[in-house]
């Protein structure tokens, strides 16, 4: 580590506990799935690796990673009554153990099913500090760290696509600070990150989604 | 200046005639492209959520998540207050600093300083010393800056992880911060703030990383509560003119070595130490059947 450290990444954040990647970590994923899926969501299977699946109980892992598919904060004192919250909002949540292979020990698959019958598969890890990385997204290998605002599209592979979003977000003066682009084929489906310096308007998200080569447009904003 | 080296920001601050937790808040808000207030502000939110962390914890104990433990800062706090201690004021910042580190595992709300499982000590040896010395607020929050600048250069040259480092680099960072923001708030000078870390840090050098089913629960928060002991004997000791013959910023060196040579087994993966001990297996095996 040689990078400077500002004051409040030494004190700070502030935080239910009792641990930055167990606790805060966890609902930090789980709000990321929240913003993915956008909309209400009614079952949620979440899928357990590694030390999460070791010691999720304890940490309260499984309670603060249904605290943020319910959008609370990482220092919302109701984290540890998310279930009771879940019960009321009519989300079914259940835990499965697994093995998810070669990833990080801190890992979490989530399955969601949203009141439209939407589905979601979202892969992430919690990788300390309360940093956390998604790496799956339906079936795509992402890289999506919630530290900037990010656009998550899914598009016909074709040319133009990329440069149809890039020209938008470059018309409405927002500054790409990142962007990643995958695929499944050559010419099916792909998707897109980008990960913005500005904010993006709805009416933004609107204009994009309209074009034909676009069937989701999601925007994922700052997750704290 | 250096503002690398305790020693550097040490020598500027003296050389200024302020101290180093000025010197840290300045730098901090010469990055800051907002109104400086925002800086002051931010840390003061810190700080009463740290008081508020105290009083819930001291009055409202809880059994933790896992439910090993809860209720043991109340109780010494009870205790601090009844004339028969043999530690005098230092066990009432430790009530509060256990206080805080059982909150922590309840799944309180609190602050990290410089993590989640470290997070008692500072608070308990602060809110201890505002009742003692009854500073203005700004000299507290400017005690948090001094804490936040040692926390710094110890992340920068060594580790504030327990997973990399061991338990020295949480807990024993965290005591070396509160021992040096102790003797910035009763009026000692940045070097004898600097030897605090040297003194407080030196003896947690080794101190592994060993939880008990992996659990923030036992013994963090017990190391807590002597992490604050250890903050403010080495602050008195430092305050009374004591000099660490090795200096601060060779001991965080240290430290940052010893965390590297240190085994897995003894680094937050419950696979060593107190986390094998027969009733910690025993903890183990209990979470395990849950």
């Amino acid at each position: 580590m040689a990078e400077s450290l500002s004051s409040f990444d030494i004190i700070g954040p502030i935080m239910v506990g009792p641990s930055s990647s167990h606790t805060a970590g966890a609902v930090r994923l789980g709000k990321m799935a929240k913003q993915l899926i956008a909309e209400k969501i009614k079952e949620a299977r979440i899928l357990l690796h590694g030390s999460f699946r070791e010691t999720y109980r304890g940490h309260g892992t499984d309670v603060a990673l249904v605290a943020g598919l319910l959008g609370l904060s990482t220092h919302d004192v109701r984290i540890k009554d998310a279930f009771k919250l879940a019960e009321e909002a009519a989300l079914i949540v259940t835990f499965e153990p697994v093995d998810l292979g070669e990833v990080h020990p801190n890992t979490v698959r989530f399955l969601l099913k949203g009141e439209s019958d939407r589905e979601l598969e979202m892969q992430g890890s919690s990788i300390g500090g309360g940093n956390i990385v998604i790496t799956r997204i339906n079936g795509f290998d992402v890289e999506v760290y919630g530290n900037y605002e990010t656009l998550v599209t899914v598009h016909q592979d074709r040319p133009g696509a990329i440069a149809q979003v890039t020209n938008i977000l470059s018309y409405y003066g927002i500054n790409i600070a990142f962007m990643r682009v995958a695929r499944k084929n050559r010419g099916k489906l792909a998707t897109m990150i980008i990960e913005t310096d500005q904010h993006i308007d709805p009416d933004v998200i609107k204009i994009i989604e309209a074009l034909p080569a676009f069937t989701s447009v999601r925007l994922v904003e700052k997750v704290i | 200046m250096d503002w690398n080296t305790l020693k550097g920001l040490a020598e500027e601050a003296e050389k200024q005639k302020t101290s180093l937790g000025n010197l840290v808040y300045r730098g901090e808000t010469e990055d800051y492209d907002g109104p400086e207030l925002d800086i002051y502000e931010r840390m003061k939110q810190n700080w009463l959520v740290m008081k508020e962390a105290v009083h819930t914890g001291l009055n409202k104990p809880q059994k933790s998540r896992g439910g090993m433990i809860g209720g043991d800062g109340a109780k010494l706090h009870i205790y601090a207050n009844s004339q028969k201690t043999l530690s005098g004021l230092i066990i009432e910042g430790v009530s509060r600093s256990l206080a805080v580190a059982e909150l922590n595992a309840a799944m309180g709300k609190i602050v990290a300083a410089p993590t989640a499982g470290s997070s008692g000590i500072l608070p308990g040896v602060l809110t201890m010393l505002e009742e003692k010395l009854q500073p203005e607020e700004k000299k507290i929050i400017m005690s948090l800056f001094t804490a936040a600048g040692v926390g710094s250069i110890i992340a920068q040259k060594a580790s504030l992880s327990g997973a990399e480092g061991g338990c020295q680099a949480e807990c024993g960072s965290a005591a070396a911060m509160a021992a040096a923001a102790a003797v910035e708030l009763s009026g000692g000078s940045p070097t004898q703030a600097i030897n605090a870390v040297a003194l407080s840090l030196k003896n947690n050098l080794g101190l592994v990383c060993d939880p008990v089913a992996g659990l923030v629960e036992v013994p963090c928060a017990k190391r807590n509560a002597l992490g604050a002991a250890n903050a403010l004997v080495a602050a008195d000791m430092a305050l009374a003119g004591i000099v660490s013959v090795i200096p601060a910023d060779e001991v965080i060196l240290a430290m940052g070595n010893i965390g590297r040579i240190m085994p897995e087994t003894l680094r937050e993966t419950a696979k060593g130490g107190l986390a094998q001990t027969p009733t910690g297996i025993k903890w183990q095996e209990h979470f395990s059947k849950l």
